[in-house]
């Protein structure tokens, strides 16, 4: 019993949040890692392209909401997120359009790329603040719970209960069809090969045919896409701040990095790593232990090895280790 | 190999008249040795011809002076030289990689000067690079599906033929390109220049870097391709087999036509073989 | 027009920017601005030492800027005698062991043979060396931490002149780029950014989390000053005195006369370091840093050691980062932990070193104090425009609150729109190398 115990309490804290937020994190460092594939430049912009897919999303939601249209217990925003990943199809193309296709030409250092995208970072940012403030938003309606820790708890018995949110159940399913859909694409489409081929060798791939502006274009579309899917999802488990947005760029880096840039399986294991070591490393272990352990060996603390506020920190341990012992990352990225 | 006389795979492109393309057939022997006309003596015209090439990469000094290469409908023509005789960029230039201050590029009657080397491939040229010639993350399935991006018709029957000539790819279609042994990957790589139909194939060195026996197998299925009809024009470090397999042989020095002639006419050739083939 | 004619026009026009601040606005927000424009300037000569010298991708600044505040506080802030007979011992104890533990993980790594069972011991090394520095360190944290929390809670400062604590922050810094460098330098420049940003992410969570060491988000206060207190000035007779000769009410006077004071002190801190980095640029070092940069792997071919030239001149860029942030640290008077925004310490004065002009020190100088005027200016141009957008809107309408409220954002997006604009126009900047 005691067991049981602390699985569910272990469930309950540690499992189901770091499942729905390794698959908001893989999402991210999809696109992080797709836009470096093709690109060939760490995307800097990447955490407000997220923040401004978002933006839009929960603008149409208070549409929605104001003209009296609802999903029932799903949240609205699902029924915004094509009106969402459609403004921010547009922002990136634009983007793309106006400013990094001038440096793509000119074959330029993937460097000068990156300090590009620190400036289009700056426009994302301040384009978002501008329009939505740089507040918090919560833009979750709908049920709050498939079933709470309550429910739980009287159905079985247990002393501890395992609570789901909508929003958790939501991230998961989502990203599964997401991911699917993706790699479905790329395996099995003809424009889908293109860009993988477009990604494994750039030269050959123009010697077969393959226009480059328009794998850069779906890119786009994709890198969109998921960006405003993996926001809003993110926006939905926790709330909707700029800054926020913006902070999540080292974690998506970190899971684009372990999993192994260019490598979009590594960027979905390197999602769920990040967010695992997180979300163990900063959780209070002392309920678990105390099922499990006997009472004369009970902790006195917490058994917290870092205090949230840390959970940076650990993203970027597991990064330097890996930078350290397999530059490549889990996926065998690109090392160029 | 199921490479017949007519019925080839490259079937109604290029010459079908396989027993032009035999190696070692001596009946068009041309004079080797410094200023014979480097053009072929036959009196078809030449299916792709670079001539009086001059240029170099970008800005840089010219590499090439006034350089000509042609192949002839259903031959094997081989570019050799020493090192940094400007081979691979005559190769290249003929695809258009590099900007020519002076000569033409005509494929089959047409000026293609201008073309870009996408343009080119649409046109009918495959050309296998020297290195990163292939999509080694993608399986050999995709390699091939790649090489034929520009065709819109049906692949499947190009693809039995490339499995046809290339048998163990068919064993190893599921495999990731970048696994093979690097004998394989050079057949992955002329599998996906063919998968286009091309009318003429170049080759880039396409044995750097194997073993002997690699080599020799490589040649003897490049001999099958050149048997089906296609016109095959390589650039290749291996002077002394290269020679042996080509109906045609130019030596670069330099950047310039030093000698050219028949494969074995060249090999026979004591200057030839005093200044370079080493004795 | 020859380039010292151009450069001396240039610097004119941004300092006839600051005089007409001074004359349309007020000389106080002038003499504010500029000199948050002397520190600005130091900042974007460490970012170039690292980027224009060495082509190395520091988006970690901030970080190194905080550290430098951090100095201030821990040089020249009242030692908390309490705290320290309580907990002080502990917490060093703890600290020494953290450090020991560290090594002892290195060292291990170092003399044991590869395999598995070098990494099992590493991890069995750390993971008891970890929980033995918290088992040392908490309690004496708590301890501390209990101690009249709303006014210190922390141990304190060594109570030393803040003047001292400019070069103490220099060397945190460069401590801190050491321990970076080892790790990242010789990975591709993505990584070090990646690494940089992360960095810096955990030096201010460090800061806001680590009462004992900083106080945390409660910031600390009354920093003391380099220069006279304004109220001692308008005390002083000959002042108030001087003042008047000049028209002045002492208020005002004073103001001016510590803002002033101010700006002398770091005109000198940012002369010394200019021509230090003139010196480094032109000396063989710096012309080796350059070759390194256009051609590495030419250099290394030469025998160059590229990775321990870039980390000499990491550690020298984020140095001088450092005693810029503790300048600052200075100038506020306090140090305030959730202050320091990524977006504000580090990307500006990227921006500040690419519109100055890469490589250039002249150039970082003058992207330093131009794009700092326009950080300060663009707000209240911004509240302008806004102003304007929002006059024919209906009073109370939702619109023109929203309009108003957001003026303070346009300025994130001028200095993307400005960066992207001298990247794509002007790569090389306004003073090229």
């Amino acid at each position: 019993m005691d067991f049981l115990n602390a699985l569910v309490a272990l469930l309950n804290f540690v499992v189901v949040p770091a499942t729905a937020y390794g698959a908001q994190l893989a999402l991210g460092a999809l696109g992080v890692t797709l836009v470096y594939g093709i690109l060939r430049f760490s995307n800097f912009a990447h955490g407000d392209t997220m923040a401004f897919g978002t933006m839009a999303t929960i603008l149409f939601t208070w549409g929605l909401q104001a003209a009296g249209i609802s999903l029932g217990p799903v949240p609205t925003a699902l029924l915004a997120l094509p009106a969402g990943i459609a403004a921010a199809a547009l922002l990136v193309l634009g983007t793309d359009r106006a400013v990094y296709r001038f440096y793509r030409r000119r074959k330029a250092n993937p460097v000068i790329l990156v300090i590009v995208s620190m400036g289009v970072m700056f426009i994302y940012n301040g384009l978002v603040r501008l329009v939505i403030g740089p507040g918090d938003r919560n833009f979750d309606d709908g049920a709050r719970f498939i079933f709470t820790v309550r429910d739980f708890r009287e159905a079985t018995g247990l002393d501890e209960g395992v609570g789901l949110r909508t929003s958790q159940a939501i991230t998961v399913i989502t990203a599964v069809i997401v991911v699917a859909v993706l790699f479905w694409f790329l395996n099995h489409t003809r424009t889908g090969k293109s860009m993988r081929a477009f990604s494994d060798n750039e030269d050959l791939a123009l010697l077969s045919g393959i226009n480059p502006e328009r794998v850069v274009m779906v890119t786009w579309l994709i890198v969109a896409a998921l960006a405003t899917v993996a926001g809003v999802l993110y926006g939905l488990d926790k709330s909707f701040r700029p800054l926020t947005y913006f902070q999540l760029l080292l974690p998506i880096f970190a899971a684009a990095i372990v999993g192994g840039l260019g490598s979009p399986l590594g960027a979905i294991a390197g999602g769920f790593v990040i967010a695992f070591s997180e979300v163990t490393i900063t959780y209070a272990w002392k309920k678990v232990l105390e099922y499990l352990l006997p009472q004369s060996l009970e902790p006195s603390g917490l058994v917290q090895l870092l205090s949230t506020d840390y959970k940076f920190a650990v993203s970027f341990m597991i990064l330097v280790v890996v930078l350290l012992f397999r530059p490549t990352g889990l996926f065998r990225g690109k090392s160029v | 190999m199921s490479a017949g006389n007519g019925t080839g795979p490259y079937g109604g492109r290029g010459n079908n008249d396989a027993s032009i393309v035999k190696p070692g057939s001596g009946s068009s022997t041309v004079a080797a040795g410094p200023g014979g006309d480097p053009r072929p003596a036959r009196g078809t015209r030449p299916f792709l011809e670079g001539r009086g090439m001059t240029g170099g990469y970008g800005r840089g000094p010219d590499i090439l002076h006034d350089c000509t290469i042609a192949v002839n409908p259903g031959e094997i023509a081989v570019i050799v030289g020493p090192n940094g005789a400007g081979k691979s960029t005559a190769m290249k230039a003929i695809f258009g990689m590099l900007d020519l201050r002076a000569g033409t590029v005509v494929l089959d009657g047409t000026d293609i000067t201008a073309l870009s080397p996408q343009d080119r491939v649409a046109r009918g040229m495959g050309f296998v690079p020297q290195t990163g010639n292939i999509f080694t993350t993608m399986t050999v399935e995709e390699n091939l599906e790649m090489g034929a991006f520009i065709r819109r018709d049906d692949i499947a029957p190009t693809m039995e033929q490339v499995y046809d000539l290339f048998p163990i790819l068919r064993d190893k279609r599921r495999q990731q390109a970048g696994e093979l042994s690097g004998g394989q990957r050079q057949q992955v790589a002329v599998g996906r220049a063919l998968m286009t139909r091309p009318k003429v194939l170049m080759l880039d060195e396409p044995t750097a870097g194997v073993s002997p026996i690699v080599m020799d197998e490589l040649f003897d299925r490049i001999i099958e391709v050149a048997r089906t009809g296609l016109p095959v024009l390589m650039v290749e470090q291996n002077a002394r087999q290269a020679l042996e397999i080509a109906d045609r042989g130019y030596v670069l020095v330099q950047g310039a036509n030093a000698h050219t002639g028949t494969g074995p006419g060249l090999l026979a050739d004591a200057e030839v073989r005093r200044s370079f083939l080493g004795g | 027009m020859s380039q010292g004619l151009r450069n001396a026009a240039l610097f004119a026009g941004v300092g006839l920017l600051i005089v007409l601040t001074g004359f349309v606005q007020s000389w106080n927000t002038a003499l504010v601005i500029l000199n948050m424009g002397l520190v600005s300037a130091i900042m974007a000569i460490g970012v170039n030492l690292q980027w224009g010298f060495a082509g190395l991708f520091n988006v970690g600044v901030m970080g190194f800027v905080a550290l430098g505040g951090l100095a201030a506080v821990l040089v020249a802030a009242d030692p908390v005698p309490e705290a320290w007979s309580a907990g002080g011992a502990r917490v060093m104890a703890g600290l020494v062991l953290g450090a020991l533990t560290i090594a002892a993980a290195a060292l291990f790594w170092a003399r044991m043979a590869p395999g598995r069972a070098r990494a099992l011991g590493l991890v069995a090394i750390l993971l008891v060396g970890f929980f033995a520095f918290r088992a040392v360190l908490d309690p004496g944290v708590a301890v501390i931490e209990a101690i009249d929390p709303a006014a210190t809670g922390y141990l304190g400062g060594l109570g030393l002149p803040i003047l001292l604590s400019w070069p103490a922050g220099g060397l945190l810094a460069a401590g801190a780029a050491w321990v970076i460098g080892k790790t990242a330098l010789g990975l591709r420049s993505d990584y070090l950014a990646i690494a940089t940003l992360g960095i810096a992410e955990i030096i201010i969570a460090v800061m806001k989390n680590e009462d004992w060491l900083s106080r945390g988000v409660k910031n600390v206060i009354g920093l003391p000053r380099p220069v006279p207190y304004e109220v001692d000035l308008q005390r002083s007779e000959t002042f108030v005195a001087r003042a008047a000769e000049f028209g002045l009410d002492p208020m005002t006077a004073s103001g001016l006369w510590v803002k002033a004071a101010y700006g002398l002190l770091f005109a000198a801190v940012l002369l010394a370091i200019f021509v230090l980095a003139q010196l480094a640029l032109h000396s063989p070092w710096g012309r080796m840093m350059r070759a390194i940069r256009d051609n590495e792997t030419a250099a290394e071919a030469m025998g160059k050691n590229v990775t321990r030239r870039h980390l000499q001149v990491f550690i020298l860029g984020s140095a001088i980062c450092g005693i810029g942030g503790a300048m600052m640290t200075t100038l506020d008077g306090q140090l305030t932990p959730s202050s320091y925004q990524p977006l504000r310490f580090t990307f500006l004065v990227w921006v500040m070193v690419i519109v100055g002009g890469s490589g250039s020190n002249l150039g970082a100088v003058l992207g330093g104090f131009l794009i700092w005027f326009l950080w300060v200016q663009v707000e209240p141009m911004g509240q302008l425009l806004m102003s304007t957008l929002a006059s024919g809107l209906p009073e109370g309408s939702d619109l023109r609150a929203h309009l108003l409220d957001s003026a303070a954002h346009v300025r994130l997006l001028t200095m993307g729109v400005i960066l992207l604009l001298v990247l794509r126009f002007s790569p090389r900047g306004l003073i090229p190398e």
